[in-house]
């Protein structure tokens, strides 16, 4: 099963290689990660998409807990939160196409940021699967180039810890 | 103002470092030349970074303090990735301090760089770059810190020369506080009281104590409830000495080389209590088939080390020493006697038989009279058959009285580990038993060991082979001994399985090597030679002493489960 775990990190360095490290070291399956800062400067949200078995991710979770740097970590799945993935795709479209592709993009409200004589770059927003939706439809036409943020979520809600208030 | 190098013995003087194994060169000279002058610490040089974190482990392990060392840039601190992995595997307190080239060199593949930060990442429990001198103090507190608490280990901080040499006016910080860092050490309380019921329900229980007992200091405590409740106990390779190995209750150690009692144990019991142990695939052989009726608790101190492996009942997290107080007050004496009875058959069965059989020395029988004549001595070892033989013949009875590589299983590890726990224990008799393989991965050490005038006895079971990749060779690879002969030559037959006593001379020859050395050399071919050349030994007050024991050839360590079989499926020797 898949999980989306959110951590809040000393922003130090090396703290990315520890968390990769640990994937590829113990041979879990990392299928995206995100990092950022907070408003806390020494503190940084890393926002992690992980599959495996109920063992596997209670090991994932525990190896990353762990980790020195770690803060805190939370299991988003299952919680209500805010999950959120940008995409940047680059279709061909020819002047005829055009129309055709915006009606895509509005449907899944989208925008276009870019056109060119021969192609457009649309920008997306959404969950995964609405962006895997997009790109599903928008395989009729040439995807010349896709960029994905990979996820980045939030909990709902304010409970949240003081010390980290505002993080 | 103070150096940078001013700060980290600053440090070390406020952590109580008496001792540092070390190895200089270019970028560390500044911390060297300090050291030169200071009398509260004393350096040891080894022959090699690696004996050297080795040296701080077998120090650390023996004495429970933390083990400090210091090492060059490049090739200096690449040299320690095995010791830090050794240490990281076994949950070691070391703190390895690597010089590093100066930060604006940094990433040019400057001379003798090398990003160890990045390589010893997964083999540490935490490691550090300086890369502002204001933060030299925090920093090495947290190392200390992080290295000793909560699960041991390894921390590596990186100096770059300019930190060791910029000035600054600071302070060592008495204190600290993580807010990312903070180890559970109070036991669940609710979960104690669970433990404590099935123990004191169970018709079969048994413990299973492996390392953590010595890292948490819990020996004396456990005594106590081994003693109260009457409940038998296994041990892992690292939880040996926890209890003595005289005591009734003790059933000795599980695993691939397991006595036959401990695993009939495990494999029939119905409440299996570990504590401290990982529940290592060494350990547990086939994870299916293992404890089969039991139901498992489990107290460490590391969360992912629970229900890892094994699915657990009772999962506690917490210091060993202090559940296992508290484990004392609700558990009650068991009544158990059939079960004891049952153990009873299965010790009487299949004891250890530490008979070889054929003409030469038998390794077992060494063991027995080395224990006999050091009964209260620190044991390390090297790894192989000799490791076992050490595990199964010596009889432990004190907390951290075997100091042996288990996790990453170091050939050449037991010797400067042995080195380092003399230091850490001048009053007490250090053996290390040895292969002969093993000890030429790190004989160098001898020099280190000469030179601090240390009376370390070696203990060679010299049976001209890599003994126990032999043994798998013997028993799975149709006896084909493929580079595992020590005697081999380039004028031998390319494949012989069956080297004689018309076979060349062994190289090297230990005894003349002692000597050269300023060691003592004893080669020891008869049955009756064993006890006088081991009281010889005991004479020697400051010399290093070699003890070369011509073993049987092809002895084989028993009990045996065949790699991934139930550990109850033990392969016992006894076979035709
Ligand atoms: C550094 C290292 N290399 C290789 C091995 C694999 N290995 C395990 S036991 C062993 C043989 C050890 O031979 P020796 O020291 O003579 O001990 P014996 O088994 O003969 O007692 C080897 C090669 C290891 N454990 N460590
Ligand atoms: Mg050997």
């Amino acid at each position: 099963m898949t999980h989306t775990i959110s951590l809040l990190v000393e922003n130090h360095q090396g703290v990315l290689a520890r968390i990769s490290g640990l994937f590829s070291g113990r041979a879990y399956n990392l299928e995206s990660l995100t990092v950022g800062v907070t408003a806390d400067s020494s503190i940084s949200r890393i926002t992690l998409v992980c599959s495996g078995d109920d063992n596997v991710i209670e090991q994932i979770k525990k190896q990353l807990n762990k980790l020195v740097d770690v803060i805190k970590l939370t299991d988003l799945t299952g919680l209500p939160a805010v999950h959120r993935e940008l995409a940047l795709i680059k279709v061909s479209a020819s002047p005829s196409q055009r129309g055709e592709i915006v009606q895509v993009v509005d449907v899944f409200r989208g925008k276009i940021v870019d056109v060119g004589s021969d192609s457009m770059v649309i920008e997306a927003t959404g969950s995964t699967e609405k962006i895997d939706d997009m790109l599903t439809i928008l395989s009729a036409y040439t995807v010349l180039e896709i960029a994905r943020s990979g996820l980045i979520s939030i909990e709902r809600g304010k409970k949240i810890k003081k010390v980290l208030k505002g993080v | 103002m103070k150096s940078g190098a001013a700060m980290v013995v600053e440090a070390l003087k406020a952590e109580n470092i008496e001792i540092i194994f070390g190895y200089p060169g270019g970028v560390v000279i500044p911390l060297f030349d300090i050291l030169f002058a200071e009398p509260d610490i004393h350096v040891v040089l080894t022959r090699h970074e690696q004996a050297a974190v080795h040296a701080a482990d077998g120090y650390a392990r023996s004495t429970g303090k933390t083990g400090v060392c210091l090492v060059t840039s490049g090739p200096g601190a690449t040299n320690t990735v095995t010791g830090l992995a050794n240490a990281n595997f076994d949950s070691v307190p070391i703190v390895c301090l690597t010089g590093q080239v100066p930060r604006s060199m940094i990433g040019n593949d400057a001379f003798q760089e090398a990003d160890i930060v990045g390589i010893t990442r997964p083999v540490t429990k935490h490691n550090y770059i300086v890369t502002d001198r204001s933060a030299l103090p925090r920093t090495l507190k947290e190392a200390f810190h992080i290295a000793s608490t909560g699960r041991p280990g390894p921390v590596v901080v990186d100096l770059p020369k300019d930190i060791l040499t910029e000035k600054l006016d600071d302070q060592y910080p008495e204190s600290i506080q993580m807010r990312s860092y903070n180890p559970v050490i109070k036991g669940h309380q609710g979960q104690i009281r669970r433990a404590a019921e099935l123990l004191n329900e169970a018709k079969k229980p048994l413990f299973y104590i492996g390392g953590g007992i010595h890292i948490a200091d819990a020996s004396e405590v456990f005594r106590k409830l081994s003693k109260k409740t009457g409940i038998p106990s296994v041990s892992s390779l690292m939880g040996i000495g926890g209890l003595p190995a005289d005591n009734p209750l003790n059933l000795g150690m599980l695993g691939m080389h397991g006595t036959y009692v401990a695993n009939m144990a495990v494999s029939n019991c119905d409440v299996l209590f570990g504590i401290g142990t990982r529940f290592d695939d060494r350990a547990t052989g086939d994870l299916a088939t293992f404890a089969p009726h039991a139901k498992i608790v489990h107290i460490d101190i590391d969360p992912s080390a629970i229900a890892r492996n094994v699915t657990v009942e009772v999962p506690i997290v917490g210091d060993a020493r202090q559940v296992i107080e508290e484990l004392i007050g609700p558990c009650r004496a068991a009544s158990i006697a059939p079960w004891l009875e049952e153990i009873d058959g299965w010790r009487n069965a299949h004891p250890l038989n530490p008979d070889a059989g054929g003409n030469k020395l038998s390794p077992g029988m060494v063991i027995q009279a080395v224990s006999e004549v050091f009964p209260d001595a620190i044991i390390a070892t090297e790894v192989g058959q000799n490791q076992m033989w050490a595990a199964l013949f010596y009889n432990y009875r004190h907390q951290r009285s075997l100091i042996t590589s288990g996790g990453l299983g170091t050939m050449g590890f037991g010797f400067p580990a042995a080195i380092g726990a003399k230091l850490g224990n001048p009053g007490k008799t250090v053996i290390d038993i040895a292969g002969d393989g093993s000890i030429q991965m790190n004989i160098q050490e001898l020099a280190t060991a000469a030179q601090e005038g240390l009376a370390i006895i070696i203990v060679i079971l010299n049976n001209g082979y890599l003994g126990m990749v032999r043994q798998w060779q013997e028993l799975f690879f149709n006896k084909r001994y493929s580079s595992t002969c020590l005697r081999k030559r380039a004028e031998c037959p390319p494949a012989c399985n069956n080297p004689g006593d018309t076979c060349l001379a062994y190289i090297p020859d230990f005894v003349k090597l002692a000597e050269a050395y300023d060691a003592v050399g004893i080669r020891v071919t008869k049955k009756e030679e064993v006890i006088p050349a081991l009281k010889k030994a005991a004479e020697s007050k400051n010399r290093p002493v070699i003890l070369d024991f011509i073993i049987e050839e092809e002895a084989n360590v028993w009990p045996m489960v065949p790699a991934g079989a139930a550990i109850s499926n033990m392969l016992l020797g006894d076979e035709t």
